[in-house]
C-alpha cells in the first residue's frame, strides 16, 4: 500500500506547480489553468486524508470542489472574453489600465 | 478508527427555518432571473430592482423570524444559528438592501440593462449569510465561492469599459488564487483532525497538542480570508479592482464580503483557538494599517483613495483579532463586530455619494471634480462630509466608537505597541479624508461638473446610511450589547465564559 505521505507530497507538488504557473505565466488562460491545477492538488490531499481517517466526507468534498471549480470556470471564461473584447489581448502585461 | 459522520437522513422543518434568509434571497434572485427577459427593456431596471429590494426586505424579515425561533444546529450540524450569525445576517442583507437602493439611479445613468445585476447582489448575499452561519469549513468554502463568483461578475458590469473588465479579471484571478489557498488550508485541517466541523476541530485540538499541520493550515486559511478582507500583505488587488468596478458595487464589495469574511475569520480564529496566531495577526494588522494609510495619501482618484482606506480599516479591525485570553477575546470579538457594522454604514454611504457624482461613464471620480461641491450641492457635500468624518473617527459618528472599542480592547489586552501604531495611523488617515472635505468646501470649481438631481432611491439609501452612522455614534450601546452577547456564542464552552459574563464596558462616552 502506498503510504499517505506520498500522496501528500504529490498534492503539495501539484499545488506548488499551480502557484508557480500563476506567478510566472503571462497568458490569462494559462494562469487560469494554473488555478485549476492548485484546486486539483487540494482534491488529491482531500482524498488521501479521507482514506487515512476512513471518513467518507473527504471524498464527498472533492465533488463539491469540482462543482465550484466548474462554476468558477464558466464565469472566468466569460470575464476573459469580456477582457479580450475590450483589449484584444490575452497577455496580462498588456492588461494594465489600472495602476498606481 | 473514526466513526462515520452521523448523517441525519431527512432534514427537519426546523432545519429549513434556520436557512430561511438564504432560501428567501435565492428565491427572489431566481424570480428576477426568470423575469429579466420578460420585462420590457426600458422598464426592466426599475421593476427588477424593486423586486430585488423587496427580496432584501423579505430577507431581513425572515432573519427576524429565524431569530425568534429556537436557535441551534441544522443540516447535519453544518449550520449554526446563534446571535453571532444573526448579527451578520442582518448586516449583510441590510447592506445589500441599501446598495440596491443606491443602484437604481446609477444603472439608469450608466445605461446598463440591469436585470441580473440585482439577482447577483441577492445571490452574493446568500453566499455571505451562509458564510456567517456555517460551522463547517467546506460549507464556508462554498459560501465564499457563491459570494465571490457573484462579485466577480458584478465588478465587471460595465463590460464595455476596458477598465471594468480588467478590474473584474484581476479580482477573479487573484480571488480564485486566494480561495485555492483557503481550500488547501481546509484540506490540511481535515488531515490534522479528521473533521471539517469547527466545533469538532476545536474539541480535538484541545485534547491533543497542535502539530505543524495545524499551523500550516491556519496560515493557508488566513491567506484566503486575508485576501477577502483586503488585509496586507494580500491587499494589492484592492485599489485596482475598486477603481475599475462600478461605484455602487464597490460600496457593496468593500463592506458585505468583508463583513462575511471577518465573520468567518472570527469563527475560525476564536473557535479553533490555535496558539501562536498572535504575531501573525499582529503583523498583518500593523502592516494593513500602515500600508493602507500611506498608500491613500498620494491618491487622486476618490475610488482608489477609498480603496486604500478600506485596507487601513481592515487593519484596525485585525487589531481586535490579536487577543489571546478568553477574557480579552470577548472584548475583541464584540469590538470587531461593532466595527464591521459601523464601517458598513459609513462606507456604503460614501460610495453612494461617489456613485452619484461619478456620472455617465464614471467620468468624475477624481479629487478635482469635487471642487466647489460644498457650494453647488451643499446637501450632498454635507452628507459625504459626515461619512468622511466617521471614517476618520470623529466623536458623534459610528467610526469613533468603532475605533474606540477596538483600541480600548487592545489596550486592555496589553497590546500597547499595536495601539500606538493604530492611533498614529488614524492621525495619518485624517489627512487624506480631510483633503476631500477641504477640496469640497474651500476650493472654487475650475471646470464644469454636472451634478444631477438625487433620485428617491439614492436619497433613501443616503438617509439610511446617514442615520445608521449617527446612530452608532450617538447611541452605540444597543448594537454593542448585541455584539457582546453574541461574542459568547463564539468561544469554545470549555474556556470558561461564565467568569466574563459581566463584561465591563467603557461608560460615560455616550454623550
Amino acid at each position: 500500500m502506498v503510504p499517505l505521505s506520498y500522496y501528500l507530497v504529490l498534492s503539495g507538488i501539484l499545488f506548488a506547480c499551480g502557484v508557480t504557473g500563476f506567478l510566472i505565466k503571462r497568458n490569462i488562460i494559462t494562469i487560469f489553468m494554473s488555478i485549476e491545477l492548485m484546486l486539483n492538488g487540494v482534491n488529491l490531499s482531500f482524498v488521501a486524508f479521507a482514506a487515512h481517517w476512513h471518513v467518507l466526507a473527504g471524498q464527498i468534498f472533492v465533488f463539491f470542489v469540482m462543482v465550484v471549480a466548474a462554476a468558477e470556470a464558466a464565469v472566468g471564461l466569460a470575464i476573459i472574453i469580456a477582457v479580450y473584447r475590450t483589449r484584444e489581448t490575452l497577455n496580462v502585461d498588456q492588461v494594465n489600465l489600472l495602476k498606481l | 478508527m473514526m466513526p462515520l459522520a452521523q448523517i441525519q437522513a431527512i432534514p427537519q422543518g426546523a432545519d429549513y427555518i434556520r436557512i430561511l434568509p438564504e432560501l428567501v434571497l435565492s428565491i427572489f434572485g431566481i424570480v428576477i432571473m426568470v423575469l429579466d427577459p420578460l420585462v420590457d427593456e426600458e422598464k426592466s431596471q426599475k421593476t427588477l430592482g424593486l423586486i430585488g429590494f423587496i427580496g432584501t426586505l423579505a430577507g431581513l424579515a425572515s432573519t427576524w423570524y429565524m431569530a425568534r425561533q429556537p436557535w441551534g444546529l441544522a443540516f447535519s450540524k453544518t449550520i449554526r444559528v446563534d446571535g453571532f450569525s444573526i448579527f451578520f445576517n442582518y448586516l449583510v442583507i441590510a447592506i445589500a438592501a441599501v446598495v440596491i437602493l443606491s443602484s437604481f439611479e446609477y444603472m439608469a445613468v450608466q445605461k446598463i440593462r440591469a436585470g441580473e445585476y440585482y439577482a447577483l447582489i441577492l445571490f452574493s448575499a446568500v453566499g455571505m449569510t451562509l458564510m456567517s452561519s456555517a460551522i463547517e469549513l467546506v460549507l464556508i468554502f462554498i459560501g465564499l465561492e457563491i459570494s465571490s463568483i457573484s462579485t466577480y461578475i458584478l465588478a465587471g458590469f460595465r463590460r464595455n469599459e476596458a477598465s471594468s473588465a480588467e478590474s473584474s479579471l484581476k479580482y477573479f484571478l487573484l480571488g480564485s488564487f486566494a480561495t485555492a489557498f483557503f481550500l488547501y488550508g481546509v484540506a490540511l485541517m481535515f488531515g490534522a483532525t479528521g473533521s471539517t466541523n469547527i466545533d469538532i476541530i476545536s474539541q480535538r485540538l484541545q485534547s491533543s497538542p497542535a502539530e505543524m499541520l495545524v499551523y500550516t493550515s491556519m496560515a493557508l486559511m488566513f491567506v484566503g480570508l486575508g485576501f477577502k478582507v483586503a488585509a496586507a500583505p494580500f491587499h494589492v488587488w484592492t485599489p485596482d479592482v475598486y477603481e475599475g468596478a462600478p461605484a455602487p458595487v464597490v460600496g457593496f464589495m468593500s463592506t458585505a464580503p468583508k463583513a462575511a469574511a471577518f465573520a468567518v475569520l472570527l469563527r475560525v480564529v476564536f473557535s479553533i483557538n490555535v496558539p501562536g496566531r498572535f504575531w501573525f495577526l499582529w503583523v498583518a494588522a500593523a502592516l494593513s494599517m500602515t500600508l493602507g494609510n500611506v498608500g491613500a495619501l498620494v491618491q487622486n482618484n476618490v475610488k482608489r483613495l477609498l480603496a486604500y482606506s478600506s485596507i487601513a480599516h481592515a487593519g484596525y479591525l485585525l487589531v481586535a483579532f490579536a487577543m489571546t485570553t478568553p477574557d480579552t477575546s470577548l472584548n475583541g470579538i464584540s469590538a470587531a463586530m461593532f466595527y464591521t457594522a459601523a464601517y458598513a454604514a459609513m462606507n456604503v454611504g460614501a460610495f453612494a455619494v461617489v456613485s452619484h457624482l461619478a456620472n455617465a461613464g464614471e467620468r468624475y471620480v477624481n479629487l478635482e471634480d469635487y471642487e466647489g461641491l460644498g457650494r453647488s450641492s451643499p446637501l450632498l457635500a454635507a452628507t459625504l462630509t459626515v461619512f468622511l468624518l466617521s471614517l476618520i473617527g470623529i466623536p458623534m459618528t459610528g467610526g469613533f466608537f468603532a475605533k474606540f472599542y477596538v483600541f480600548s480592547a487592545a489596550l486592555r489586552a496589553n497590546l500597547i505597541w499595536l495601539t500606538i501604531i493604530g492611533v498614529l495611523n488614524s492621525a495619518v488617515g485624517a489627512y487624506y479624508y480631510l483633503r476631500i472635505i477641504v477640496v469640497m468646501y474651500m476650493r472654487e470649481s475650475r471646470k464644469e461638473v454636472p451634478v444631477g438631481p438625487v433620485s428617491l432611491g439614492l436619497a433613501l439609501a443616503l438617509a439610511i446610511t446617514f442615520v445608521a452612522t449617527l446612530y452608532l455614534g450617538i447611541l452605540p450601546n444597543r448594537v454593542l450589547q448585541v455584539a457582546q452577547h453574541s461574542a459568547h456564542d463564539l468561544l469554545p464552552a470549555a474556556s470558561g465564559a461564565a467568569g466574563v459574563a459581566q463584561n465591563p464596558r467603557p461608560t460615560g462616552n455616550t454623550n
